[in-house]
């Protein structure tokens, strides 16, 4: 029997306990067909590329928005580990969030429709998924039993029936699918139609790729291994950040017993970019990541890491030691690593609880806003 | 008095049960391939291959009928792995009710291409109800005694047990086994799933246990590997068993369904995955298919709760057996997918009663969990049956102490080993 059974939430779930990191270069009209969901929470923009250019958020939302001068204004020299060029400069918004939960959203996602035809909240499933524990020990053959109308099956054990907390919510896309390069290029017009109906959890010790074009999280159990690494400009390879973030999140959930979901919401993908342009960013990665997964497969952190934070430490040492072979690149990561953790403690101190929104409005430097 | 049929009726007969094997229709005489036709129709054995048989004869009279009843080919897309024979497939069904009728009728489009294997229930008196049109054998008590020995033997064959009986005399690839309780369900776009086709599908497409791909199943239509996922994975591995779900009755235990009486399951949820590398999971035995060659003899029918009884809701047998062959894949590097197919199960007995009679099987559980969790095999258990005999001896020395029907476990798991390879050198002595 499920115990904790979460039908759905009245009006808006949690909009104080919510922030949407939205990284982006372009513009943000597509905030338009987001605002009957994403209004009502906080969103924090980080702004990649030229600091110069202005972005115009539409009317109506509460935001904050951070270019790469307020980056560096607000880090200093731990500034060099936020990425410049690449979408991994979102993890800079995960860093100066003081909400419990973040939700990041890329600005070629849409809202898209379940089968009745009926617009997909993900912010709304989102927050179910982590609010309901994950069952990571044993794999519930009707996926997440915490579901209204679904349950543990038989064979499953009583004792493992409680759960454990959600930290990761990986959600999914229709239309055009999160492909590699070569993927793309040799099916170009593949287009993602399925409606799978499902949440679950990735079993305990399996890996998965996590994208970060529809992503959850919980900030006070996971945020320090969101990092989303040196990728971009100046750098040897791209589109690996939210790779990095995967591999290190899922395996940190592992030891901590924490739960990662994947499976609904789905939102609809518009955009394909030039595979050829992917490719380039990308190659090294198809390569360096053969060894770099076998090399997470097979790790086992210490006891005494019993924080997000002190397993980060570690996982950045146990990296540049065992992967550096692979290009000097790995020795400059885990480096950066380890300033994102210095960084993310500057703006978290493990000790203290969350502070009120208000007061961490007065400590950051204000960036520029609206109402 | 009725008329007994022709010597051509029944020739007409035979070669229906045989149209797999024949290759050549265009000698017959144009009445008597007519009649063939109609015969094959009504039997619903047309498939792609045997229309086109019909097709190759040329003859004026098959053409226009195809073309009146409109018959047409459908074009399937080329799937880059092999092919199954039907030929190459039992299915197997354990007859805990005498009277199949129905139960066959309902799934006639969809088994009646394949050689069945019928086992009832020993404790099942009284004689199968079985309709015509099938390619079937039945298997009773005095088959199972002829084969195992009527002295006690830890390998009993009683309840739902009856269809491991099956899985041991048939000489197949391929087993698919659904309960007989259970009737074609329908998709999310109102059509009949053809269970035995997609377990088949499952399969005969690789499986990924080592990485999980978020995109469930990429050997799917329309799907595919997604960014970050390893190259060197991306030929996947072997299939070795396939796990279907169910409409309406779920598998649930008798608490949870007790629980809540009127719960249903009606979410048809569109995707096949490959359970992840040891991770473990509860394998219901409602709607499962296997590689008999790969995982046969992993399939053991060992765990016998003391009160078992004829509903799912007694038993835990499947979820052993599956929980072995979970472990032996693992260890062999094969895969295990779950998901499609659905069956829709009817409703049947009461969980309440279920409950007070066993409950047992709800706490054994807890024990025997952990320990497949844990239990990992030598470098040396190479074959399915090096991995049960390691995995029973595992058992009486770590689950025995615990409760006796472990003991009884360990030794079923041996003796039926032993059995597989009797009756396996038996089948292969017979071929020679």
């Amino acid at each position: 029997m499920a115990p904790k059974q979460v039908k759905s939430f009245p009006s808006v779930p949690l909009k104080d306990e919510l922030d949407i990191v939205i990284p982006t270069i372009r513009s943000l009209d597509f905030l338009e067909v987001w605002r009957p969901f994403f209004e009502p929470y906080h969103l924090i923009i980080v702004q990649d590329g030229d600091p110069t250019k202005v972005i115009k958020v539409p009317d109506g939302f509460d935001y904050d928005l951070y270019n790469r001068n307020d980056i560096n204004r607000i880090l200093g020299p731990k500034a060099s580990c936020i990425s410049f060029k690449d979408g991994g400069c979102r993890c800079f918004g995960f860093l100066v969030s003081k909400k419990k939960y973040i939700y990041t959203v890329d600005d070629d996602c849409f809202v898209a429709k379940d089968p009745n035809g009926k617009d997909i909240n993900t912010v709304e499933q989102h927050l179910l998924n982590l609010k309901t524990p994950s069952t990571p020990f044993f794999f519930n053959t009707l996926y997440d039993p915490y579901r209204e109308g679904a349950d543990f099956v038989r064979g499953y054990p009583f004792s493992l029936r409680e759960g454990v907390p959600t930290a990761v919510s990986h959600g999914l896309w229709l239309n055009i699918p999160d492909y590699d390069a070569p993927t793309q290029l040799v099916k170009p017009l593949e287009r993602n139609t399925r409606y799978v109906d499902a949440v679950m959890t990735i079993p305990k010790g399996a890996f998965y790729p996590m994208c970060a074009m529809n992503l959850a999280f919980d900030r006070e159990l996971i945020g320090p291994a969101m990092y989303f690494g040196l990728m971009g400009d100046g750098q040897p390879i791209s589109r690996y950040d939210d790779m990095l973030a995967g591999w290190c999140s899922k395996l940190i959930c592992d030891h901590l017993n924490l739960g990662v979901k994947t499976g609904l919401p789905y939102l609809w993908h518009s955009k394909a970019s030039n595979p050829f342009v992917n490719l380039r960013k990308e190659y090294k990665g198809l390569f360096w990541q053969e060894e770099i997964i076998p090399f997470f497969q097979t790790l086992t952190l210490p006891k005494e890491c019993d924080t997000a934070a002190k397993c980060y430490v570690e996982l950045a040492k146990l990296i540049k030691e065992k992967l550096n072979h692979i290009d000097p690149y790995i020795f400059r990561l885990a480096d950066a690593m380890i300033t994102w953790i210095d960084a993310w403690e500057d703006f978290n101190p493990p000790a203290e609880a969350v502070p009120a929104v208000a007061n961490a409005k007065k400590d950051a430097v204000p960036p520029k806003k609206s109402k | 008095m009725r008329k007994p049929p022709t010597l051509l009726s029944l020739t007409i007969d035979i070669a229906l049960l045989n149209l797999s094997h024949i290759s050549d229709l265009s000698f017959l005489p144009d009445h008597v391939l007519l009649e063939l036709f109609l015969r094959t129709l009504r039997a619903g054995k047309l498939t792609e291959k045997i229309l086109k048989l019909f097709v190759a004869t040329g003859k004026d009279e098959i053409l226009s009928l195809i073309s009146e009843l409109n018959i047409q080919l459908i074009l399937t897309p080329v799937l880059p792995t092999i092919n199954i024979r039907d030929d190459e497939v039992d299915i197997v069904i354990g007859a805990l009710h005498l009277d199949l009728t129905s139960f066959m009728e309902d799934w006639r489009a969809v088994f009646s291409r394949f050689h069945l294997i019928i086992v009832q229930d020993p404790d099942l008196k009284g004689d199968l109800k079985i309709p015509g049109g099938f390619s079937f054998d039945v298997y009773t008590k005095s088959d199972i005694e002829s084969v195992v020995g009527s002295s006690s033997s830890s390998v009993v064959f009683s309840g739902y047990s009856c269809r491991y009986f099956g899985y041991l005399v048939s000489h197949k690839k391929y087993i698919i086994s659904i309960d007989d309780d259970c009737i074609p369900a329908k998709d999310d776009k109102g059509e009949l799933i053809d269970a035995v086709a997609q377990h088949i599908t499952n399969l005969m497409t690789p499986a990924t246990p080592f990485f999980f791909n978020t995109l469930y199943d990429p050997f799917r239509k329309g799907t595919d590997f997604v960014r970050g996922y390893p190259f060197s994975l991306r030929s996947g591995v072997q299939c070795g068993l396939s796990c279907g779900l169910w409409l309406n009755l779920a598998d649930y235990d008798a608490p949870t369904q007790a629980l809540k009486p009127g719960q249903r399951n009606s979410r048809f949820v569109d995707a096949v995955l490959t359970v992840p590398a040891r991770a473990m999971l509860p394998v219901s035995g409602i709607n499962i298919g296997f590689d008999r060659e790969l995982v046969g003899p992993a399939m053991v029918p060992a765990f016998r709760l003391v009160k078992e009884g004829k509903f799912r809701w007694e038993t835990v047998e499947d979820i052993w057996s599956g929980m072995c062959v979970k472990v032996i894949c693992d260890h062999l590097g094969y895969g295990v997918k779950s998901g499609l197919p659905y069956v829709w199960r009817n409703d049947r007995g009461n969980a309440v009663e279920s409950l007070k009679k066993e409950w047992e099987g709800v706490k054994l559980m807890e024990e025997v969990v952990p320990f497949f969790q844990s239990m990992r095999l030598s470098q040396g258990a190479v074959t399915a049956e090096d991995c049960v005999i390691e995995m029973a001896a595992a058992v009486k020395e770590r689950l025995e102490p615990l409760d006796p029907v472990f003991a009884r476990a360990s030794e079923a798991m041996v003796e039926w080993v032993k059995l597989w390879k009797v009756v396996t050198s038996r089948l292969s002595d017979s071929a020679a």
